[in-house]
Order: C-alpha cells, then sequence, then structure tokens
C-alpha cells in the first residue's frame, strides 16, 4: 500500500445551515494525480478551500502526513506543503515576475532584498515550466496563460508536497496543455502529489490517476480513471443519461445587421472586416492572443479604433464607449467574468438590471418589477440560487455565468458578442448556455461568438472568423469548416495576408 | 434555542451603529441626570445637524470609493461669501432667499471643481480635496482680512434659529436630507450606479455607466450639503469666523459615515447609519462636556470612538 499523504475523514460543510458538502472521505496517495469532477455547486471548489485553508469544515477531520490539521488558515497550509493553484490568478499586475514568486517569503541580505538570488531562482523555476518569461517582465504585460504558469512558478517556489489546481487549462492553448501535463508528470515522478480540478474530461482521464465525482455536495465515486471512460465520468457527474450536447444549429437570414470595415486599432487589429446577419452564430476562432476580444472591446467602444467604419443595418454608427453600443442594441459578454462581468458584492436583481436600470425606473427604481425580471431570468437560466438577494460571491462560476448572461441579454440586443461564454462552467451548464444561444438565434439575435474550443465553435457556428496577431486569416462557411482547417488559419500556415 | 433564534435574523452591520446608540443612550442617562432634559436632547440633535447634513452628502462620496477632505474650508467660504451677498442685498427677507440660493449654487459649484478635477484630471480625490481644502481656508482668510463676516440683517438667525414644532430649524432640514438622500441611494438609478462604481469600476464602466458623471455628482452634491450647513451655521451665529468655521467639519463628517458602518472602500452604504453615526459622535461630545473632561482631551476621545467603530466593523466582517 502506498504511503497517504492526505486523508479526508468525513467532511461536512455548511453556509447559512446549507449543506454544500457532506461525509467525503478519501485517502489520497503520495505522488498520485488525482482529479475531482462534478458540476457547478457540485461542492468541488468548496472541498478544495478547506484542504487548502480557507474554509474551515462543518465536521470531520482532515490529516496530511499523518498529522490532524487543527488549523484552517492558507498560511498554515501552505507551511506545510499545500499549494492551491486558483482559477482566478492571485498576482499583483504592478510587480514583475520574479517580485510576485517570491511574494511573502522574500530572500533577504540582512536586510536588504536579495534581488539577484530571487532572480535566479525565479529563473530555474521557468526554466522547468518551459517557458521564455523572463524573472523581470511586468505581470501585466503578460498573457493569461503565462499568468497562469507564473501562478504554478509560485507554488513550486513554496516547495509544495500537495498541488492543487483548479481548472488549470482553461486558458491554456493546446500546446501549453501538453506542456502543463508533462511538468505535472515530471512532479509526479518527484513524488509530488497533485489534486486536479477539471470540466475537461478528457484531459482528466488522461492524467489523473483515479478520478472523484462528486454530485450535489455528495461524494458519489472514486474509480481509477483506467476503469472511467468520458461518458461514464459524465454520466456519474450529472446522474443521468446526456442527451445531445449541441442544439441543432439555426440557418440564418439574409439580411446584414453588422458590417464592419476595415477596423483598426495601433498595434492590436489590422484591417478587420466582416459581416453578421440577422440570427447568425458566427464564430471567432484563433489561439490565445490572436486579438478575438480586442475586437469585442473596440466594438463595444472599450478600445478606440484608429480607423475603419462599422455599419449596423447599413448605416454607419460611431461608438464611443459601452453606453453607445447598449443603445445601438449591442451587448457583449465579458470573457473576464469576475473583472468586468458582474459585481461580486451585489445580489442577483442588481447585477442583472445593471445595465437596463432604465427599463425599470421612472425617477424611482420600480422594485417590483426588477425582482419578478429576475426571477423570471432565474426560471429559466436553472440559476441556483439560496435567494434573489444572495451576494454573487458565494455563487459557483457556472451560476455566475448565467447571471452574467442574463445581464447582457437584459439590454435586449439585436447584436450579442459573447467572449469565451463557457470558460470554467460544467458539461451541463454549458449544454445550457449552447442552448440559449441557439434559441436567440432562432428569435433572429445575431450572435458573435469568441471561443478557444474548437469543438464548441464547430458545433455551434455557421461560419467561422479565424484569427492570427490581429488580423483575420480566413473566413470559413459551413462546408470547409473542421477542426484541422482552423487550426491551419490560426496557427497561420494556411491564408497568411 | 429561542434567544439564539432571535439572533439568527439580526444583521451586525445593519443594526450594529443603533444597538451602539442605544447603549451610550443609557450610560449617558445615568452617567448625568441632566441628560434626558429636553433642552439638552434638542441641544445635541442641533449641533449634529451641522456635520450630519454634510455626512449625508459624505456618504454618496465614500460610497462611490472617493473621499472629500475640503467640506471643512468650504463650510466657512460659502457662509462667508453668503452673508457679503446677503448685506449687499439689504439683508430682508428677499435678500435672504437670494444669499441662501447663491450658496448653494457655490457649494456646488466647489464641489463641481472638485469633482472635474478627480475625473477629468484622474487626479485622487484625496489629493485632489487636500488642496482645495487649503485653497478654500485661504481665501476665507484673505476675503475676510483674517477677521469675521458679520450679517447686519436682524432677520436672518430666525432661519437656523428657529423652531417649527418643537424641533430646531437645523434638526427637520438634517430629517428631510436624510430621507430624500435615503430615497436617492436605495431607490433611484443614480443610487445603484454610485454602489456599483464604488464595487468595481471596471464592471460598471463595461455595463454602459457613465463612471465620471456619477462621481463628479457626487461631489456636487456634497458640496450642496456643505452650502445647506453654511448657511444654517452662519444664520445662527449671524457671522463666520473665517478661521475656525467649519473647523474639523471633514472628520466629523467622515466620523459619522464610518461609524454608521459605511465602508471606507466604497460600494455600500447606509444613510441611516450616517445619521446614527453623527448623533453617537454628538453624544460622547455631549457627554465629554456635561462630565468636565477637557477640551484638549475630545478630540482624542473622538478619535477612539472612529478606530473602535471600524474595528468592530473589521471583526464581524470575517
Amino acid at each position: 500500500m502506498a504511503e497517504k499523504i492526505l486523508q479526508i475523514k468525513g467532511i461536512s460543510k455548511e453556509f447559512s445551515k446549507v449543506r454544500v458538502l457532506n461525509n467525503i472521505k478519501v485517502d489520497i496517495e503520495k505522488g498520485e494525480i488525482f482529479g475531482i469532477i462534478g458540476e457547478n455547486g457540485a461542492g468541488k471548489s468548496t472541498l478544495i478551500k478547506i484542504i487548502s485553508g480557507l474554509y474551515v469544515p462543518t465536521e470531520g477531520e482532515i490529516y496530511f502526513e499523518d498529522k490532524r490539521i487543527t488549523e484552517f488558515k492558507p498560511q498554515t497550509a501552505r507551511e506545510l506543503g499545500i499549494s492551491l493553484i486558483p482559477q482566478e490568478f492571485n498576482l499583483i499586475n504592478e510587480l514583475s515576475v520574479f517580485e510576485n514568486i517570491f511574494l511573502g517569503k522574500e530572500y533577504q541580505k540582512i536586510i536588504l532584498l536579495d534581488k539577484k538570488r530571487m532572480i535566479k531562482k525565479s529563473e530555474e523555476l521557468l526554466a522547468m515550466l518551459h517557458t521564455q518569461i523572463q524573472p523581470t517582465d511586468k505581470i501585466q504585460d503578460l498573457s493569461v496563460a503565462k499568468k497562469q504558469m507564473i501562478e504554478i512558478a509560485k507554488a513550486l517556489a513554496y516547495e509544495s508536497k500537495l498541488l492543487i489546481m483548479d481548472e488549470p487549462t482553461t486558458v491554456l492553448t493546446g500546446s501549453e496543455i501538453e506542456l502543463l501535463f508533462k511538468l505535472m508528470n515530471r512532479l509526479k515522478e518527484k513524488g509530488v502529489t497533485i489534486i486536479y480540478i477539471s470540466h475537461k474530461l478528457k484531459e482528466v482521464r488522461e492524467i489523473c490517476d483515479r478520478v472523484m465525482v462528486l454530485r450535489d455536495g455528495q461524494q458519489i465515486e472514486i474509480e481509477d480513471t483506467k476503469r472511467m471512460d468520458e461518458h461514464k465520468m459524465a454520466t456519474s457527474m450529472v446522474g443521468r443519461e446526456l442527451s445531445q450536447i449541441f442544439p441543432k444549429k439555426n440557418q440564418p437570414e439574409v439580411e446584414t445587421v453588422l458590417r464592419v470595415e476595415n477596423l483598426s486599432v495601433k498595434g492590436v487589429l489590422e484591417d478587420i472586416s466582416f459581416d453578421l446577419k440577422k440570427g447568425e452564430i458566427l464564430g471567432f476562432a484563433g489561439l490565445v492572443g490572436a486579438g478575438r476580444t480586442e475586437v469585442a472591446e473596440t466594438l463595444m467602444g472599450i478600445r478606440k479604433k484608429t480607423s475603419g467604419k462599422v455599419f449596423i443595418k447599413e448605416e454607419e454608427i460611431t461608438i464611443k464607449n459601452p453606453t453607445d453600443a447598449v443603445k445601438h442594441s449591442i451587448a457583449y459578454l465579458s470573457e473576464d467574468r469576475q473583472g468586468t462581468g458582474i459585481i461580486t458584492t451585489f445580489d442577483i436583481i442588481g447585477n442583472i438590471t445593471l445595465s437596463s436600470i432604465d427599463n425599470y425606473c421612472k425617477l424611482l427604481i420600480n422594485h417590483k418589477k426588477e425582482r419578478e425580471q429576475a426571477k423570471h431570468y432565474v426560471d429559466s437560466f436553472n440559476i441556483r440560487a439560496a435567494s434573489l438577494k444572495t451576494r454573487l460571491e458565494f455563487f459557483s462560476g457556472g451560476n455566475q455565468q448565467k447571471v452574467s448572461l442574463a445581464k447582457s441579454l437584459d439590454t435586449k440586443p439585436d447584436i450579442f458578442i459573447v467572449d469565451e461564454p463557457t470558460r470554467g462552467i460544467d458539461v451541463n451548464a454549458k449544454r445550457e448556455i449552447y442552448r440559449f444561444l441557439t434559441d436567440l438565434a432562432s428569435k433572429g439575435i445575431s450572435c458573435i461568438f469568441i471561443s478557444s474550443e474548437l469543438e464548441e465553435i464547430l458545433g455551434m457556428c455557421t461560419r467561422v472568423v479565424v484569427m492570427r496577431e490581429g488580423k483575420i486569416t480566413g473566413i470559413l462557411s459551413e462546408k470547409e469548416l473542421s477542426e484541422k482547417e482552423i487550426m491551419l488559419y490560426a496557427t497561420g500556415l494556411k491564408g497568411v495576408a | 434555542m429561542k434567544i439564539s433564534k432571535v439572533f439568527k435574523g439580526f444583521s451586525m452591520e445593519k443594526w450594529g451603529p443603533l444597538l451602539a446608540l442605544a447603549i451610550l443612550f443609557v450610560i449617558s442617562a445615568f452617567a448625568s441626570p441632566y441628560f434626558l432634559k429636553t433642552r439638552n436632547l434638542l441641544n445635541i440633535l442641533r449641533q449634529v445637524s451641522y456635520t450630519g447634513i454634510i455626512g449625508l452628502g459624505m456618504t454618496f462620496v465614500i460610497i462611490t470609493g472617493g473621499i472629500d477632505l475640503s467640506v471643512g474650508s468650504m463650510t466657512a467660504l460659502v457662509g462667508g461669501i453668503g452673508i457679503l451677498v446677503l448685506n449687499a442685498m439689504g439683508g430682508g427677507p428677499w435678500a435672504i432667499l437670494v444669499a441662501v440660493i447663491a450658496a448653494i449654487a457655490l457649494g456646488a459649484g466647489f464641489g463641481a471643481a472638485n469633482g472635474i478635477i478627480i475625473t477629468k484630471g484622474k487626479v485622487a480625490p484625496f489629493i485632489v480635496t487636500l488642496g482645495t481644502m487649503a485653497i478654500f481656508r485661504s481665501l476665507t482668510l484673505y476675503i475676510s482680512g483674517a477677521g469675521e463676516f458679520r450679517s447686519q440683517s436682524n432677520l436672518f438667525p430666525e432661519v437656523g434659529m428657529g423652531y417649527f414644532l418643537g424641533l430646531p430649524n437645523p434638526v427637520w432640514i438634517f430629517i428631510g436630507l436624510a430621507v430624500l438622500f435615503w430615497i436617492i441611494l436605495n431607490h433611484t438609478k443614480y443610487g445603484r450606479y454610485m454602489c456599483a462604481i464604488g464595487s468595481n469600476e471596471r464592471v460598471a464602466k463595461y455595463s454602459a455607466i457613465k463612471i465620471d458623471k456619477i462621481r463628479f455628482f457626487a461631489y456636487v452634491i456634497v458640496g450642496i450639503t456643505v452650502a445647506v450647513t453654511a448657511v444654517l451655521l452662519s444664520s445662527r451665529l449671524n457671522s463666520i469666523s473665517s478661521s475656525n468655521a467649519g473647523q474639523n467639519y471633514e472628520l466629523d463628517a467622515i466620523a459619522a459615515v464610518i461609524i454608521g458602518g459605511t465602508a471606507m472602500s466604497g460600494g455600500s452604504g447606509s444613510i441611516f447609519g450616517t445619521v446614527i453615526g453623527a448623533i453617537i459622535l454628538g453624544i460622547v461630545n455631549n457627554m465629554l462636556n456635561m462630565l468636565g473632561v477637557s477640551p484638549y482631551l475630545q478630540g482624542t476621545v473622538k478619535g477612539l470612538v472612529i478606530i473602535g467603530a471600524v474595528l468592530i466593523q473589521r471583526k464581524n466582517n470575517k
């Protein structure tokens, strides 16, 4: 029998009388990669937050290296050798890479910082990750994928014995994921234990030794991944057979609702031209950093265009700020949910009507109308919430995303730009979001669908714009669509301008 | 069992300040027999109204994530110029009306100046209002030759000294404004937007909210509350001292907001809390006077109350 590094004995957690985790029992062996899967709100995040000392369990005991953990504090967990790599990064944008890696555990020479040693150590850590990042780079200049690498480097700097990775691959591209998996295997050989949380079941199967399935706070099963295929995992997660993931595609009408001509933003976008039909779901594919989000931000007036024209229904318009965009019935669902999408300290109602409050008030806000509309969204989007007054910080990622979606939709857009709408949410919630978007399209709303997951681009879109380094490299019609074709354009092997 | 159930729904955030006020009230009643006299209580309420009214505007500014340090000096400048206008117009009823309107326009204008520099110039509110605090006081001293603005009107004191239905006029105005501000904060789009901006400015921006406009008006509004206080204060004394009027009002107004449970980080706040906070400060001052504590020590007590209030809130938020 292998050595046990972590023993979880009957852990339960309640939040204001609501049991979100019930009697979890598992022993995790030293040097294994242990997967945890489950739908949003199944209790995955709660469980890892308990292990990493952010929450105190209501019941039960945890032993780390045969010693009972008596104090649930992040600091204590870290000192024991437990590190959490969070989904939302904890990096200080204004500081450099090495300053972030050594934040809170700086090397010192007497009382001065020993920068040389920190930079050297950072170099070693970054080399281990096979990245080109320099220790002196500023965090704010790094892409999301690189920030992720820094989070991992940070954990490695603590010489952690147990790494907890919460959805580490959602922001990574294919080759970066491969690198990460190689790294995980190297760490495993060195005896580091990894708890791996992901919605990508294929990856879980590939990288994990064992997997635990959670559903509604209950531990459903723990199984060797050799004996679990993706279908079995998905069924176990939702507790029933899953039907078709993608709904039937809606065929767009001929009318053009949006036409973009030679849109450029200096140093960011070059000569972006495309059109969008009524009821179309137009995909935007490309690698991380290809400029897709920037197109959306320019259309919304968040970035200033340097040249180019935008037409809505053949009429040229100018959009200087998001207010103008909303006036022209354009809505945007941002990729950065907590940074730009929702206010976590507001409740459901406050978030949903944030952009559309004008529809609910003359002089005073009609709270009843607001509440009814929020209730309508909660029902039709199947948002799981204790009450309409619950603050969003207590919601799972998928439910937050649904609120964010409802908020954008409440401005009654004709053109709806969604940016990575299913990032970090589970299969079931994904399926629901696909269904809403297709429903909208069939009602004549046009949608720009930005995604890094080719599977959903192929499953949802009738036409796909592929971008690379701020330029459009190809626009593929339905007949031309395939994963390979998109990748050829996205990597620049085809269609270089 | 039952007691714990009662306390289950008890929100410290909401009722903490009121509870503190109740406890303070009981202690004060025992500490001094004079405390419960109607005259004394009315006096406290009147005293509280001046900085309380500014505290209402300050609540808005703090909710948006800002601060206004210039309110004390602005009180003196607006009050002083108001008296100059009053005297120039002859001091009759019409002159009072014109002076009041001028004062309010002036307060709104000064607030707008703060707001413009903060939003368009993108300078931190702390810095901007620290600068205007010095400017307003210096202008007051300069215009009056470091002396007093003295009203020549016999009618003017009626405004601030008068009573209506047994309560001093300033108290009525404080109550009326508190109700108005409560409505704005909780039942209008402007209130919702202020909270959104204070909670997360980027989300607010992406949500098509005109951030600069909302923040600008918060400073205009606090300027108007300053003008109201300036009128009431100058009318009670029928004069404004260029060096003393409005001194430390920024401290008292901010303290009332903080004691009332509004977070300095912005995003949410309570008008009711600010009113309670102002009254708590008033009672503390009153008790210190009645117990014969040296006036030089009163600042120490006030400081401790503010720090204590924030510490208690911190604890509860954990």
